[in-house]
C-alpha cells in the first residue's frame, strides 16, 4: 500500500541547546511514550503526533528544555 | 521474538489510582506474598490523575455527612439503577482513604478551626473537598507503591486475561518499547484500566483531545468481557460538559463555591445544580438546542481576588495546560465566560454508571478476577471510589489467593493470542492506526451519540461489527504503533458493546447519557433493572437484565426525582 509522509506541527517543542544527552526524564515520565531521543544527536524529540499536553514532561524536565504548546487544532 | 515470562501471587493491571492502592492493600494485608503492577505507561505520571488532582467529590467525613445520605443522594442522581451495598461502600470506607492519604503527606483543604473545608456541589450534601495542593499525588502514590515493596513493570500493556478452570489466572500482553511478548502467571489479578476515554472523536477532531487520559481505551472493558465477566449499563455514557475545544472540565466543582455558576448566552442560570449528571446533561443540551447557546462557566462577575484564587487551583492541578489555552486564545475569566460544549461520549463509570460488573467484595463474574477505579461498575464513584475499590480489591483478593497454586499457561491459548497481537507489525504497509481509529470514532459519533435513533444505532452496530475485518488490515512499523493498534481493538470492542446495550435498554434513563427519541420516557415497570452482556458460549454477545439488589437505605423513586432545570 502506498504510504505519504505528511508534516505536522507538533505540541512538544525541545530546545536542543538545553537537553541533556544522558538524560531521559521527559521520556520516561509521557502517559503516552511519544518522546525519544535521537540516537544521531542525543537530543528529546517528540516522535508520535499523540499528545495529551498533560506537561510531565515539561514539568521534570531538569534544565527547562521543555515547551509544551496546545495542539494546532484545538488552540 | 522474545518471550518474558513473569509470575506472582496478585497482578494489578494499571498503576493508576485503583491500582495503586490495590497494590498497597495487598502488600499491607499479606507482607510475604509478592505483588506485581503491570502499567502501559510509567506509574509515576499514569492513569486519570497524571497531572494531579483540585479536589476529591464523594468525600463522606463524619459529623458532615453519612454513608446513608451518600447512598441516597447517588441513588436519586442515577435514576435507582445502582448496587446500593456497594456504593455504601464507598460513603463507609472513604474518611478512611482521606486519613491515609493525608499521613502520605496528600493535602486536603482545612478551615481556620482545622476542620474538613467540605463544599456542596451535589443536590443536598456536601461531599467535595479541595485540594489546592493535589498536583504531586502520583508521584505520593509512587513512592508508598516503593516502600510497600510492591514490584512494579512499566511499559508493558496487557491485551488478555488468562482464564483456566473458570478462574482468572493471569494475562498476557506486550512491552510496547521493546515488542517482547509478556506472559504474566497469577493466582488473582484486578484490572483497574480507567475509562473508555477514546470513544467518541473530541468535535476538534484531534484523536488524543480527550477528557479522559488518551492512555485509557478500554482496555479493562475489553479485556473482562473477552475473559467471559459480565459488564453492566454500558448504555449509560459518559458525556461531560467540558471547555470548549480544550476537552478539560470547565471545573464548576471548583468554582461554584466561590460563586461561579454555569450560564447561557445571555449570563442566565439554567440549572440549579452543577453536579454532574444525565439529567443536567440534558439541561445543556436542550439550552444549546433553544437558540440561548452557547453556555459558559461564568465567573466574570467576581471579585479579582476570588477570581485568582481559582486560576492557582485550576492551573497548578488536573489540566495545568488550561492556563496557557486561555492565554493563547486571549481569554480572561475576568472579562470572559468559560465556553463548554458537549463532550464525545465515553465509557466511565467514575462519573456515570457504566463498567465491570463488580459488588460490594470488588469481585466480577469471574473468580479470582476483580476491577476497580473508573471501569468498575460502582456508579459516580470518582477518585476516592477509585481508592476504596482498590483498597477492597487488593484485601478481598489477599483472602482469596491464600491456598491457591499458580496454573500453567495454556500453550493453544497463548500462540493465538502472540499471532493476534503481532499481525500488524507483519505488514508495516498496512493502513496506519491513526486513520483506523479515525475513522471508527467519527462512526461512533455518528451513530452513537445522544439522542439516539433506534435506526442509526442499527447501522452503527452494522458497522462496528463489520469494523472487524478493517481492524485485520492495520500495519504497525514499530511496538509503539502496536499498542496503539491494539488499544483500536479495545475501542471496537466497547463501541459495539455501547450500541448493542443502547439497542437493548427500550426507554429513556439517566437524562442525556441514554435518551431514545423512539421511548423518550422513563419506564420503570420494564426497565427498572441492570442491562448486563458478556460473551457467550458461541462468542456472541449476550444481553441480559440484571435485577436491582434489594436497597439497604430506603428512598422513595416515585417522589424524589432528580431534576436540576432551574425554573
Amino acid at each position: 500500500m502506498a504510504l505519504t509522509n505528511q508534516r505536522v506541527d507538533v505540541p512538544v517543542i525541545v530546545d536542543e541547546s538545553k537537553c541533556l544527552e544522558k538524560c531521559v526524564a521527559c521520556i520516561e515520565v509521557c502517559p503516552l511514550d511519544v518522546l525519544v531521543k535521537n540516537p544521531e544527536t542525543g537530543k528529546a524529540y517528540m516522535k508520535y503526533d499523540e499528545c495529551w499536553f498533560c506537561l510531565p514532561c515539561e514539568k521534570e524536565c531538569p534544565t527547562n528544555a521543555i515547551t509544551v504548546q496546545i495542539p494546532f487544532l484545538l488552540r | 521474538m522474545n518471550i518474558q515470562y513473569l509470575k506472582t501471587d496478585f497482578l494489578v493491571v494499571g498503576g493508576g489510582t485503583a491500582g495503586t492502592m490495590a497494590a498497597i492493600k495487598a502488600k499491607q494485608a499479606s507482607p510475604e506474598s509478592d505483588v506485581l503492577i503491570l502499567e502501559k505507561a510509567n506509574i509515576r505520571r499514569s492513569g486519570a490523575i497524571a497531572m494531579g488532582m483540585d479536589g476529591v467529590n464523594t468525600a463522606v467525613i463524619p459529623g458532615n455527612s453519612t454513608p446513608e445520605q451518600y447512598t441516597r443522594e447517588i441513588t436519586i442522581a442515577n435514576d435507582g439503577i445502582l448496587n446500593q451495598k456497594a456504593v455504601y461502600e464507598t460513603g463507609r470506607l472513604g474518611f478512611e482513604v482521606i486519613q491515609e492519604l493525608e499521613s502520605w503527606g496528600v493535602k486536603f483543604q482545612k478551615d481556620h478551626e482545622g476542620n474538613y473545608d467540605l463544599k456542596q456541589v451535589h443536590r443536598v450534601g456536601k461531599y467535595v473537598l479541595p485540594m489546592p495542593e493535589g498536583k504531586d499525588l502520583k508521584k505520593i502514590l509512587t513512592r508508598q507503591v516503593k516502600r510497600h515493596k510492591v514490584r512494579v513493570t512499566n511499559r508493558v500493556m496487557a491485551t488478555r486475561v488468562m482464564v483456566q478452570d473458570g478462574r482468572a489466572t493471569g494475562a498476557v500482553g506486550f512491552d510496547v518499547r521493546s515488542g517482547d511478548f509478556v506472559v504474566i502467571q497469577a493466582k488473582a489479578v484486578v484490572l483497574c484500566t480507567g475509562a473508555c476515554g477514546r470513544l467518541g472523536l473530541p468535535a476538534s477532531g484531534y484523536l488524543y483531545g480527550t477528557y479522559e487520559n488518551p492512555t485509557n481505551a478500554g482496555d479493562g472493558y475489553s479485556m473482562a468481557y473477552h475473559a467471559g465477566a459480565e459488564l453492566t449499563n454500558i448504555e449509560c455514557f459518559q458525556i461531560n460538559p467540558l471547555i470548549k475545544d480544550y476537552n478539560g472540565p470547565a471545573c464548576a466543582y471548583v468554582a461554584s463555591p466561590f460563586g461561579a455558576y454555569t450560564a447561557n448566552a445571555e449570563g442566565h442560570r439554567f440549572i440549579n445544580c452543577d453536579y454532574w449528571s444525565g439529567q443536567m446533561m440534558l439541561e445543556v443540551y436542550k439550552e444549546l438546542n433553544s437558540g440561548k447557546g452557547p453556555v459558559h462557566l461564568k465567573m466574570y462577575h467576581l471579585d479579582d481576588d476570588t477570581i485568582a484564587e481559582i486560576e492557582s487551583i485550576l492551573w497548578a492541578n488536573e489540566r495545568p495546560s488550561r492556563g496557557r489555552f486561555h492565554e493563547g486564545r486571549g481569554e480572561n475569566y475576568r472579562t470572559d465566560g468559560v465556553e463548554m460544549n458537549i463532550s464525545e461520549i465515553g465509557l466511565c463509570s467514575g462519573h456515570s454508571a457504566s463498567g465491570v460488573w463488580v459488588n460490594e467484595r470488588a469481585e466480577t463474574t469471574i473468580p479470582g478476577l476483580y476491577a476497580a477505579g473508573d471501569m468498575a461498575s460502582v456508579p459516580h464513584n470518582y477518585m476516592i471510589g477509585a481508592f476504596v475499590y482498590g483498597r477492597i480489591a487488593g484485601e478481598t483478593a489477599m483472602g482469596y489467593v491464600d491456598g491457591l497454586d499458580h496454573m500453567e499457561p495454556d500453550a493453544e491459548f497463548l500462540a493465538a493470542e502472540q499471532a493476534r497481537i503481532y499481525q500488524p507489525l507483519e505488514k508495516p504497509d498496512g493502513v496506519p492506526h491513526t486513520q483506523v481509529e479515525y475513522k471508527l470514532r467519527r462512526l461512533v459519533n455518528d451513530y452513537l451519540q445522544p439522542p439516539k435513533s433506534p435506526t442509526k444505532m442499527d447501522i452503527g452496530l452494522e458497522k462496528f461489527v463489520a469494523y472487524e475485518e478493517t481492524l485485520d488490515i492495520m500495519g504497525a512499523s514499530d511496538p509503539h504503533e502496536l499498542m496503539r493498534c491494539m488499544e483500536v481493538h479495545f475501542i471496537r470492542d466497547c463501541a459495539e458493546m455501547a450500541a448493542r446495550a443502547s439497542l437493548y435498554r427500550k426507554e429513556t434513563r439517566w437524562g442525556l447519557y441514554h435518551y431514545r427519541l423512539d421511548y423518550p420516557e422513563k419506564n420503570n415497570e420494564e426497565w427498572f433493572c441492570h442491562v448486563n452482556l458478556k460473551k457467550g458460549e458461541t462468542g456472541q454477545m449476550e444481553l441480559f437484565k440484571r435485577p436491582v439488589e434489594p436497597y439497604i437505605v430506603d428512598v422513595n423513586l416515585e417522589s424524589e426525582i432528580y431534576d436540576v432545570a432551574a425554573r
